[in-house]
This record gives C-alpha cells, structure tokens and sequence, in this order.
C-alpha cells in the first residue's frame, strides 16, 4: 500500500493510543504527536507533546516503552512485522521459540526404539522356536530311523534282544555309523 | 572317493535366496555415504566433467579388476576373508587378519556417523526445523552469541549435536542424547545382521533400494529449485587443463578403490556364500558399474540443491547491500532492484565513492558462493540443511534426505558386520550349538561400549582420526597383497582355471593383463603417492573454538603426539599383521619340519575344496 496523509493518520493515532496505553493518561490526542523530515524511503521522526504541560515534548525513554510495550498492536495495524517497521533505538525482545513440554525428538527416539526392539525380541524368539522344532524334529527322526534298524538288521528285534537275558555285543552297540564307510 | 554331484549346497553353509539379493547386497556395501557426499565434492574442486576421465580410467584399471579378485576368491573358497588367505597359503593368513582389523576399526566409527544422522533425523519431525533458529540469550534480548556469530545450522551441528570441545586433547562428558541414538543404531545393526545373510539379505531389500527412490524426488525437486541450472552447469564444466594436475589422478584412484569398499573382507564374505557355478566376472563389472552410475546420480541432486543455496545466498547478499543503499540515502522503495543493482553501484560509486565505501558492502558474487566447497559431514550436515531450510515442506525433505543417508549407511554396516562376523563365525569362537544370534550380539555389545567414546565431546575429531588413518592407507595395503598373492603365490594359471570352472569362460587378456601387471604396479604408485603426501601435510585439524579470534573460522591446531601415535598405531596395525602372521607361520614350519621350510601350497583348487 502506499504511503499517504491517511497512513500517517493511523500512525498519530497508534502512538497516541501507546502512550494512553502505557501512562494512562487519556488526554494524549492525535495532535500531540507531530512528524517531521518524512522522506520517500518512508522514515521520519517524530516527537511527542505534552498539551498539559505547555508544547514540552515528552521525554524519549516513555515514548521508548510505551511503544514497546504495544508494539504488536502497532504492527498489526500497518500489517507489517519488527523487521519491516523499524523503530531506530528500541530494540524488540524476541519471543522464544514454542517449546512443547515434551521435546519432540525424544517422542520420535521412543517410538524408533519399541520398533526395534519389538523386532529383536521377535526374532530371537522366532529362531529358539525354529531351533527347538528342529531338535524335536531330528529326534523324531532318529526314534524312526532307529526303528526301521532294527527291523532291518536282525531277524530278531534287538529289544527283545536286550530283554532276554543276553550280553550286548559292544561291537554292534552304540555305533554311531549308520552305513561303513567306504 | 567320486566326485559327489550338486552336495557342496548341503555342507551347512548358509546362503543367498537369489542372485539378485547377493547382487544388491554387493551394491549396497559398495554404494554408502562417501558416493553422496566425497565424489560430488571431488567433482567439483577438480575441474567438473573432466575428473570423470581419470575415473573411469581407474574404474577400469583398477576398481573392476580387484573387485573381480575378490568375489572370484569368496566364491572359490567358500570362506570368509581370514580363512580364505589361510587356505591359499598359510603365509598369507595375515592379509585376512589385516582386512578383518579394518572392517572392526571402521564398523566402530561408521556407526557413528550414522548415529548423527539418526539424531537428525529424528530432529526433523519439529516444526521449526531445530536448525534453523538460533535459541535466544539470557535476557532474550538477542540470540545466543555462539549462534549469531557463526549459522543457527552451524550451532546446531557443533554445538547441539556434537556438543564438541575446543581440543582434542578435551574429551568433555559424554552426550546422552548421541548415547541414545547410538545404542539405538547398534540395535538396528544387530535387528538386521543377527542371523548373518539371512537377515540381512532381506533387509538390503529395502536398504538398498529405497536411497534411489529418494535421489530420484531430490532429482525432480532439486531440478526445479532456481539456481539449480547455475550449480550443475559449474559442476559438470570440464576444465581439462586440471588433468596436468598428478593430484587429480590420485584423487580419482583412491576415490574408485575406496567407493569400492576393496579390502574389507566383506565382499569376500558375500561371495563365498554364492553357489561355485557363478558367474562371477558379469557380478564384478555389474557392481563396479552401478557404483559409479550412483556416484553420478546422486551428484546431480546434490549440486542442483548447492546451486539453489549458492543462489539464495547471493540474493540475500544483494538484498542486504540494497537495503543499506536504500536506508542510508534515503530512496524510494524498490528503486533499487537486483537486476538493476550494478548499474546503481556504478552510479553511486562515481557521484559519492566515500559514502559507499563507509557502507561497508560485502561484493556479492554467484561464482564465489558456487566456489565454496564442502565434502564430508559438513556437507550433509551444514550445508544441506541450510539448504533444506529454505525449500518450502522443509520438515518433509529433512525426514527424506535423513532416511536415504542413514539406507545408504546401513547398507555399507552390514557389508562391514559381515567381514567382522563371517570369520568370526568360522573360527568356531563359540561352540557350534551356541546360536548365531549370540555372536552377532556380542559383536554389536562390544562394538557398542567401545563406540561410546565416539560420544564423548571430542568425538568428532577422533571420528576424523579414524577416517584418515584407519579406513585409507591399511586397505590399499592389504588390497597390493592380495594382488600379488593371488597372482604370484597361488599363481594365476590356477586361478584362471578355477574363474573358468565357475564362469564357464576362459579368462580373457583384459583380467590376465590388469592382475597380473596392472593393478598391482597402479597400486603401489598410487600406495607410496598417497602415503608421501599424508606424511607431507602437517597432522593437524581444525577446530571449532568459540573463543578463537577468527571465529566462525575454525582454528588450526596440531594433533599433540599421544594423538599422533594413536593415528600411526591406527594405520599400521592391520599392515603389520601381513608380515607378523608370515613370520610367526615360519617360525612354527621351523620347528616343525626343521627341513625344508617352505612348502608349496599343495595341489588344490575351487573343485577340490567342495568335495
């Protein structure tokens, strides 16, 4: 938008409003506030005055805090931020960044972590259970196998063998091998 | 006893689901960080499109050679890397202990590396991006003063994340933030190798594959950020008279072998869990090839984004000078637009040259911001991310960058965990009953409590120590020996005849031309270039001092010579295995035989060692 007498209107009113704001004073009038040197680039100076006190201007550092402490108000009413309206000797305390009572990373760490772990844990389990199928599964198999021997081997069961009363030949018993090698 | 028909698949060794898992696990452990972030760099310092002539020129002398060499010797021997060497000659077992000290020294710190990704990332879930803002001081009058001197980017990586001491000699405490974020990596490292290949064969599925996804969005994005144009353009210019430059073509053989993740033991590792009847020489030109198709790939993205942020920073710069002309002589809003900026200067600088020169104005200059290069760290960490900032959806671009960094890191661990683990697994260290999910878990414990040192204040600097000494001068080494083993102990006729057992070819003369003369004399010109010019530069580091007068510049400081041993014992522990084991290997033929002591390796070859 550009910048006009109405604009310089509005600003008047603004640091009127400021400083009836900040000394509670309501006799600041728009007439109080005088601007002066307004050049293109839009800066200017302006003054405050005191009508109850006879046309003594009012002193810097009230002007400095009144404004800084509506200087939201001020921005918002020309739709511009600190850094596009710059006041020359009142620097802004910057309000901190929004800090949620948790900090976020920690959240997303948690959520990273359960998913890992849970992984592990499933895993591991997984591989006993495999392992223990596997154990029982082999000596379902040697059970079986060694059945099957038996038949094959003898014409007699060794069982009953091994029942009757008889000596357990060592050189059949508890060899590991079921076919000789070559 | 007859040669058995198709048994060796039975003799307990576990193995690929396919070929194209063992392939894109090859890749993975070859494609990792340094393709993102050291050949975009070394691309650009040495004279753009005109590095890739000595590229691919070392691509094909050395890189597809001694990859050939060793997925040849895995699969031959069906061992990993310290049993391999062992078999071929007992004289020669140090190679593979050598390569094995080098896949634990750089598991250690690697994981690390992706440990600060990992806190990245999960930093990039906040709305700021925590980087992007400088926290405010006591009173809140202004920002903290270590972030406004240097980047919010900066302090977020220096500070918040490193937390990092002015010297090495400071170690600092330890982070507990880095601590979490590291036990939380060895977690995933261990998720995805507990099994050895049969988990990590699935995981590279998705490790392997989802980086290129990613690149490819940077692609389309970063291609359409302005200043792209201007960053690919200074990036891909060739400069040929660079190529009179003997530097350059160090740089790109060190570049190709250790893109190539030679010598680690890990692609002996992948190899030796393939079927014999594989055609291993089609593999070994495959990786080798995609490999550096990725490394161009990817600089694309890269050097669009750097554009973009060169160009930013140029506007801002323009902007700012603008703003200071504007305000001290008072003129109209918009007058002065960028376009129009020099013929303003010009103008002003003749009618009032002293109240330009008091303005102080920094000269703006696109090629001066192009021109500012980062490899490394700084170039993810801090440059990126202040790249990020700037690109509209930022917190969506963080989480992506973040998660192919980390893909592409995590994919080189398991190549590196599987030279560390293979070995191990085969040394019988634990019983055979005891579970493969103990060893992999003690190894990831271990490595685990060692790393924490990583975390201490002066990590990063320790991190670097590592990367220069551990990861560069053992491995050309050990890769020169295993050269010269393969080709004059274990004699290359044998070998050509076993490579022609399992490819069905005959070796052609490219392979006998660059094994036997080649690839041996390159490396050991490229050995003794890169060990003269280590020993040239003075050890030093640059450290970030926040009481340094130059800061924002880092500060110049020499390693102190604890520090300085450190690094020498790093660089030639895994080179001094080589000759330790031959002589402990002689001495104990000595007191054996007490005859003749050396004794020719005995008549064995790839089919013999299957049945």
């Amino acid at each position: 938008y550009a910048w006009d007498a109405n604009e310089e209107y509005l600003f008047k009113a603004m640091v009127a409003f400021a400083m009836r704001r900040y000394s509670s004073k309501s006799t600041t009038q728009i007439s109080n506030v005088l601007l002066c040197n307004v050049t293109d680039r839009v800066s200017f100076w302006f003054v405050v005055t005191d009508s109850s006190k006879n046309v003594t201007t009012v002193p810097g550092s009230e002007v400095e805090a009144a404004i800084r402490m509506n200087r939201n108000r001020i921005n918002s009413a020309f739709l511009l931020s600190d850094k596009t309206l710059q006041f020359l000797k009142i620097t802004s305390t910057l309000s901190p960044p929004v800090e949620p009572s948790t900090p976020v990373w920690l959240i997303v760490f948690g959520v990273v972590l359960c998913l890992v772990v849970a992984g592990i844990l499933f895993l591991i389990v997984s591989g006993i259970q495999k392992r223990k199928k596997k154990n029982k599964e082999s000596t379902e198999r040697e059970n079986l196998e060694e059945k099957v021997e038996v038949t094959l081997e003898n014409g007699i069961p060794c069982e009953a063998l091994d029942l009757k009363a008889g000596h357990s030949n060592g050189v059949f018993a508890a060899d590991d091998e079921r076919f000789t090698s070559l | 006893l007859s040669a058995t028909p198709e048994i060796p698949k039975e003799d307990g060794r576990p193995k690929w689901d396919n070929k194209f898992q063992y392939i894109l696990s090859c890749i993975g452990f070859a494609v990792g960080l340094g393709n993102v972030w050291r050949f975009p760099y070394l691309c650009q310092i040495h004279g753009g499109g005109a590095f890739l002539i000595p590229y691919f020129i070392a691509l094909l002398l050395e890189g597809i050679p001694l990859l050939h060499l060793e997925l040849a010797l895995g699969q031959c021997l069906r061992k990993g890397s310290i049993g391999a060497w062992n078999t071929i000659s007992p004289y020669l077992g140090g190679i593979g202990v050598g390569s094995w000290m080098v896949s634990i020294l750089v598991s250690l710190y690697y994981n690390t590396v992706l440990t600060w990704v990992m806190w990245y990332f999960i930093n990039s879930f906040q709305e700021p991006l925590p980087w992007s803002v400088c926290p405010l001081n006591e009173n809140r009058t202004g920002f903290n003063e270590e972030c406004y001197e240097s980047t919010a980017v900066n302090y977020f990586w220096y500070r918040k994340t490193l937390n990092i001491t002015p010297d090495i000699a400071e170690s600092g405490t330890l982070q507990w933030w880095l601590i979490l974020c590291l036990a939380t990596c060895w977690a995933i490292v261990y998720l995805c190798t507990i099994r050895g290949i049969e988990t990590t064969g699935k995981a590279i599925y998705v490790t392997a594959i989802f980086p290129y996804l990613v690149l490819t969005i940077f692609l389309i994005q970063g291609l359409t950020l302005p200043g792209a144009t201007d960053g690919l353009i200074y990036l891909f210019t060739p400069n040929l008279n660079i190529l009179k430059n003997p530097r350059v073509w160090l740089d790109a053989a060190t570049q190709i072998f250790f893109s190539l993740s030679l010598a680690f033991g890990g692609l002996i590792a992948f190899s030796s869990y393939n079927p014999s009847k594989n055609d291993c020489e089609k593999d070994a030109v495959t990786v080798a090839i995609v490999n550096s198709v990725t490394s161009l790939y990817a600089s694309i993205p890269v050097f669009s984004v750097l554009g973009f942020k060169a160009t930013t920073a140029y506007q801002d710069c323009l902007d700012r000078n603008i703003i200071s002309i504007i305000n001290e002589f008072d003129l109209p809003e918009e007058s002065i637009m960028r376009q129009n900026y020099t013929t303003w200067i010009n103008f002003l600088n003749s009618s009032y040259p002293e109240k330009i020169a008091g303005l102080k104005l920094k000269s703006c200059d696109l090629q001066e911001f192009l021109a500012q290069s980062v490899s490394g760290t700084g170039l993810a960490f801090i440059v990126f991310t202040q790249a990020i900032i700037l690109m509209p959806g930022s917190q969506a671009w963080a989480i992506l960058f973040f998660i192919m960094l980390f893909s592409l890191g995590l994919s080189s661990m398991f190549g590196n965990i599987e030279g560390v683990f293979t070995p191990l697994l085969e040394l019988r260290i634990i019983s055979k009953s005891a579970p493969k999910e103990l060893l992999s878990g003690i190894i990831c414990i271990i490595s685990f409590l060692i790393a924490l040192c990583f975390t201490l204040g002066s990590g990063s600097y320790w991190i670097d120590i590592f990367d220069r000494y551990a990861d560069s001068v053992p491995l050309l080494f050990i890769a020169f020996f295993e050269v010269i083993g393969v080709v004059y102990i274990y004699k290359i006729k044998r070998f050509s005849k076993d490579v022609k057992w399992m490819t069905g070819r005959k070796l052609n003369l490219y392979w006998q031309i660059t094994w036997r003369f080649i690839s041996p004399l390159l490396l050991l010109i490229v050995f003794m270039a890169f060990v003269t010019l280590q020993m040239q530069k003075p050890s030093s580091y640059t450290a970030w001092n926040p009481k340094y007068e130059g800061f924002p510049m880092k500060e110049e400081k020499v390693y102190p010579p604890w520090v300085q041993a450190i690094c020498v014992l790093l660089a030639a522990l895994p080179c001094v295995c080589v000759p330790l084991v031959a002589l402990f290997q002689l001495v104990k033929q000595k007191h054996r035989n007490k005859g003749p002591s050396f004794v020719p390796p005995e008549v064995f070859s790839c089919q013999g060692a299957n049945s």
